[in-house]
């Protein structure tokens, strides 16, 4: 593909809110993550809560889509100045030229398990302060924040479960690459909510202690929350140094099983491979790659049989979810601004949490924060029906 | 940075369909919607028919929900209709929900007292569930996109369908659908039954090319279907905002057709049948 630039981001997670947060959590080991508290949920696990969600007031006139996760978008979209880059997209391309392409797992769901215990005890109706359209719909999340700049362009939700995110920059590049659109919005947002919470427990795929990736006693994943963004624009020739372009994006299907990976990687391997083949790079390219790295005992093993087999143990790797927990639909976005943060500030990201590395997975995984320079990270994302997504970022000499 | 806009050309959006397929209360299969578009029989409304789906292996079949027996019967349908090998064909779902009675169970379920919900529920909730069934069915390991726009889904799925075609350069099997809601969400989210469209779209004109459409933004209003019924199943159902488009192809007429995206934005398809 031709290079796509990254002209503003940003990520909001339990790290904290914006890069700055963000930046220093990774840099220094510190996780996100604490023994769940959220909502009346009782299970014995831990989530990456973010802070303050429920103190965000969205503009009166966009009241329709008030939920957790409308709050947790506008929170995100306000940090870093991201929201007034894309006033200033708006302004340069105009309203029906910047387009959003949104991944979320379950949107604003927690507003309608809510309004389920609120039913009228005769007819069973939901509350009338109940508005399926704008907090439930998959598309509530792109809706709302097409409507919280007032674009008139195209706009798509993208929900693959957990390669939601990572997914969109696909789309927006190919909408760029057609010239339907000068710039997209791309990013992704899930929230805590009981669908989530409950559904991975059901599946035993929740872990008691935080998440451990890639440790040999891993046993399960800790569901964290999170949201980023990135404004995508095409490249100019001579991109300013420092600046962080999309290079490559390659999409697979597992074809296996709904909610465990093919055991081998395979559907992991031929997404990293086209990923590298969209991004003209070869494996001796990549300098850092963040895992999907989910810390399930099935995840961890077959991500590493396919990282194995395309790299071998020559490439830096890690999983970032022992510090932000598994964001789900949000996970590809937030990975792809980590690694943004990486090859822009010269570090590699250590995985908290993890002490003793599966010693039957040989890959060059870091458990501890490093500074190193980075020229090109790849990022996995892989979700429920079996849907995987490898993006390659690279940074501009 | 500059950024020069202007000095992008603008690639045309454009894709040739060699397969259909179709699903809508009484109108069970393509066939039978092209006899009736061009009014060789006439509409009988009726509950949609969702075939049993054979390809599946015995335990998925058991699993399959409604949206999962309409997603793989429209896609079959359509790759067979263009002699297409399903296990190579990238897709595109486009949805404006997911599958309603089992979200409906699960937020039952957890307003209540016992929220142990079951793990085949919580995987049957993704939006994804159709897409991940069709891979398990046909063991196609290319990618596989799945949109939602609410009520906007036909249009933002055919976006990016065409974006594959004509960037990627690959034949991708588009297929948009849509299921009903229970009690209470029913009220909210009225869609009253299953219906879908497939469509098997290849960048190059082959010997088995119905048409050749190209499609682009406008801010027209969307063309309107004569017929009482067929227009009140265009708005009731988002899948159906296709039905344009379909009724052109059916009588076989090359035309321009004005079909609902997201309001202002709406796309005017350019339909030359081969």
């Amino acid at each position: 593909m031709t290079p796509l630039l990254l002209s503003s981001y940003t990520a909001t997670t339990s790290l904290g809110h914006g890069l700055e947060a963000t930046l220093d959590a990774l840099r220094n080991g510190r996780s996100g993550l604490q023994p769940c508290a959220f909502e009346s949920v009782e299970l014995n696990t831990w989530i990456g809560e973010v802070a303050a969600v429920d103190a965000q007031k969205l503009p009166k006139s966009l009241n329709r889509y008030d939920c957790r996760n409308n709050r947790l978008a506008q929170l995100g979209l306000e940090a870093d100045g991201f929201a007034d880059s894309v006033r200033a997209a708006v302004t340069r391309y105009g309203k029906s030229r910047v387009g959003v392409f949104l991944g979320t797992s379950t949107a604003g769901i927690l507003q309608t398990e809510l309004a389920y215990r609120r039913r009228d005890p005769a007819t069973g109706a939901l509350p009338a302060d109940f508005f399926y359209r704008t907090t439930h719909n998959f598309f509530s999340l792109s809706e709302f924040t097409r409507d919280y700049f007032a674009l008139e362009g195209p706009a798509i939700a993208i929900s693959t479960a957990c390669s939601s995110s990572a997914k969109v920059f696909a789309v927006a590049a190919r909408q760029l690459a057609c010239g339907m659109i000068d710039a997209a919005i791309v990013g992704g947002v899930d929230s805590l909510c009981l669908t989530t919470l409950y559904g991975f427990a059901s599946l035993q795929l929740t872990s008691a202690a935080p998440c451990k990736p890639y440790d040999a006693s891993r046993d399960g994943i800790s569901v964290g929350e999170g949201a980023a963004f990135a404004l995508l624009e095409r490249a100019p020739a001579q991109p300013e140094s420092g600046s962080v372009l999309l290079l490559g994006t390659g999409e697979s299907s597992d074809a296996y099983h709904m909610s465990s990976p093919h055991p081998e990687g395979l559907g992991a391997n031929m997404a990293m491979q086209a990923a590298l083949r969209s991004a003209h790079l070869n494996p001796t390219d990549i300098d850092y790659l963040n895992l999907h790295g989910t810390a399930t005992p099935a995840n961890d093993a077959a991500e590493g049989k396919a990282v194995a087999a395309v790299f071998g143990d020559r490439v830096a790797c890690s999983s970032t979810k022992g510090a932000t927990g598994h964001t789900l639909g949000a996970a590809g976005a937030v990975e792809a601004i980590i690694c943004a943060l990486a090859l822009s500030h010269d570090f590699l990201p250590g995985s908290p949490h993890t002490e003793n590395l599966d010693p039957s997975i040989p890959l060059q995984y870091l458990l501890q924060s490093r500074s190193g320079r980075i020229r090109h990270a790849l990022t996995n994302s892989f979700g429920f029906g079996g849907s995987n997504c490898s993006l390659v970022l690279g940074v501009a000499q | 940075m500059n950024a020069e806009p202007n000095t992008y050309a603008k690639t045309p959006l454009t894709a040739w369909i060699e397969g259909i397929g179709f699903l809508a209360p009484g109108l069970p299969d393509w066939p039978t919607a092209r006899a009736v578009f061009d009014q060789k029989i006439p509409l009988t409304v009726a509950p949609s028919v969702l075939p049993v789906p054979s390809i599946l292996p015995p335990a998925e079949r058991r699993r399959a929900s409604r949206v999962v027996k309409l997603a793989l019967a429209i896609g079959l349908e359509a790759a067979a209709h263009a002699e297409a090998d399903v296990s190579t064909l990238a897709t595109v779902f486009s949805a404006s929900g997911a599958d309603g009675h089992n979200c409906h169970a699960l937020c039952e379920q957890l307003a209540s007292d016992d929220r142990q919900i079951s793990p085949t529920r919580f995987h049957n909730s993704v939006h994804n569930a159709a897409a991940g069934y069709w891979g398990i069915a046909t063991k196609s390991m290319a990618p596989c996109q799945v949109i939602c726009a609410h009520d906007a889904s036909f249009g933002a799925g055919l976006l990016d369908a065409l974006g594959q075609v004509v960037i990627d350069q690959q034949s991708t099997l588009f297929i948009a659908y849509d299921s009903e809601y229970p009690e209470p969400l029913f009220s909210q989210r009225s869609i009253p039954d299953c219906a879908g469209v497939a469509l098997l779209l290849t960048p190059e004109k082959t010997a088995r090319s119905l048409a050749c459409i190209r499609v682009s933004p406008t801010a027209a209003a969307a063309t309107r279907l004569l017929s009482a019924e067929l227009e009140t199943l265009r708005t009731a159902i988002p899948a159906l905002r296709s039905l344009p488009l379909l009724y052109q192809l059916a009588r076989g007429e090359s035309a321009t057709v004005c079909l609902d995206y997201l309001a202002p934005m709406q796309l005017s398809v350019v339909i030359e049948l081969c």
